[in-house]
């Protein structure tokens, strides 16, 4: 090849180049890094399971039971309190019957579920629109069906505010911790969040690794069950073989894992 | 046609003075790099996850490894070389013994203008 100036500064060019990156290059390895996993594992007592679920007994299911509910998960959570209803961050929350199941379009229904209070939560769904909608993979499910967020990857883009057909999922508009009293959390164990991500139930993944149920159920004096769906022999699937129970908006194929026990007239009519 | 030449030289000085302000402005200025100081919960304890000189040089690859085991592969316990167990969770693990993250994360992350986001989110159970 013929030597001339023109080649030589191009390839002293490129070199340059490549010299000065070779080290970002060696820094920014592509991927995330893991611990190896020989040094990783598991608390003994985890709760491990192959696809959690929850079945929300309506006919149990009363205002301050309800309200409790919402209280001990946000306070666990350091969900924030903030006035701007705009601004509302919400992981577990009571609603109308007509307004969480808005494919049951009767205009009679029992007296007992026309007032009754239905905690609704993330529905865990066994095909999630907002994992496919989620642009950096930052909520992914889990192998235990949980649909959880990995906050440190969120960017707030809110596709999958959009993707939920259930309203499950919350932007931080604000700093949360401004929602929080004297701005401290109210659980320490527990991180807050910050401006700009989303959040939603995680079905207290974190209490599930150290053997505990969701605190929702723990707290709902037996009208939340808590298990796994995929095991015949769970007390969850004796519930559902003994009740018939509905779910919201099935028809729009995300499998939710939260099913209700709906009941007929009773003490709460 | 006009004599540009003293413009373009005084131009030139004037760029170079502005272009190397911040080393000339800073000589003599600069500050010993500061020792992290050992909480007395820390020196207790008398071990960490990895030997110092480890946790020195790759603290915070180590951090990003703990949280993406934790919240990816829902592993939360680690092992180290001597077989011991720990819970990977910055808040409830490593501030559990350095309790002082001023003096022990921050002196340092300041003096060297690193910001790291842990803070926005985790918490530093110590703090009032």
């Amino acid at each position: 090849m013929e030597k001339n100036r023109r080649t030589f500064l191009k390839a002293a060019g490129a070199s340059a180049v490549g010299l000065s990156i070779a080290p970002a290059m060696k820094a920014h390895a592509f991927g995330e890094y893991f611990m190896p996993s020989d040094q990783t594992g598991q608390q003994e007592n985890a709760l491990i399971g192959k696809h959690w679920g929850m079945v929300i007994d309506l006919t149990k299911m009363t205002e301050e039971i309800s309200a409790k509910l919402t209280e001990v998960c946000h306070a666990a959570h350091n969900v924030p309190k903030l006035d701007n209803i705009k601004h509302e961050i919400k992981w577990i929350w009571g609603e109308h019957f007509d307004h969480a199941f808005t494919d049951h379009m009767n205009l009679y229904i029992s007296d007992a579920m026309k007032h009754a209070p239905v905690p609704v939560l993330c529905n865990q769904c066994e095909n999630p629109p907002c994992v496919r909608a989620c642009p950096t993979k930052a909520t992914f499910k889990r192998e235990d069906g949980i649909v959880l967020m990995d906050f440190h990857r969120c960017i707030g883009c809110r596709f999958c505010m959009a993707a939920c057909p259930y309203g499950s999922r919350s932007f931080n508009l604000q700093d949360p911790r401004n929602g929080l009293e004297n701005r401290k959390p109210t659980n320490p164990q527990f991180p807050t969040r910050m401006k700009g991500v989303v959040e939603k139930c995680n079905f207290c993944a974190e209490r599930l690794a150290v053997g505990k149920i969701p605190l929702c159920a723990e707290v709902s004096e037996g009208a939340i069950t808590f298990g796994d769906l995929s095991d015949p022999e769970s007390e969850i699937r004796k519930v559902l073989s003994a009740s018939f129970t509905i779910r919201r908006n099935p028809g729009l194929g995300t499998g939710p894992s939260v099913y209700y026990i709906v009941g007929g007239g009773g003490d709460h009519a | 046609m006009t004599n540009d030449k003293p413009k373009i030289i005084a131009g030139l000085v004037i760029f170079v003075l502005i272009a190397t302000s911040p080393v000339w402005l800073n000589r003599g200025k600069t500050k010993e790099a500061p020792t992290p100081v050992m909480a007395a919960e820390a020196t207790a304890k008398g071990y960490c996850v990895m030997p110092k000189a480890e946790m020195k040089a790759k603290h915070m690859k180590v951090l990003d490894g703990w949280r993406n085991s934790v919240v990816r592969n829902g592993q939360r316990v680690y092992v180290n070389e001597s077989g011991k167990q720990f819970t990977m969770s910055l808040s409830n693990t490593c501030l559990e013994c350095h309790t002082n993250k001023a003096e022990f994360c921050d002196k340092c992350h300041v003096y060297a203008s690193v910001n790291p986001y842990c803070w926005d989110c985790h918490v530093d159970p110590k703090e009032k």
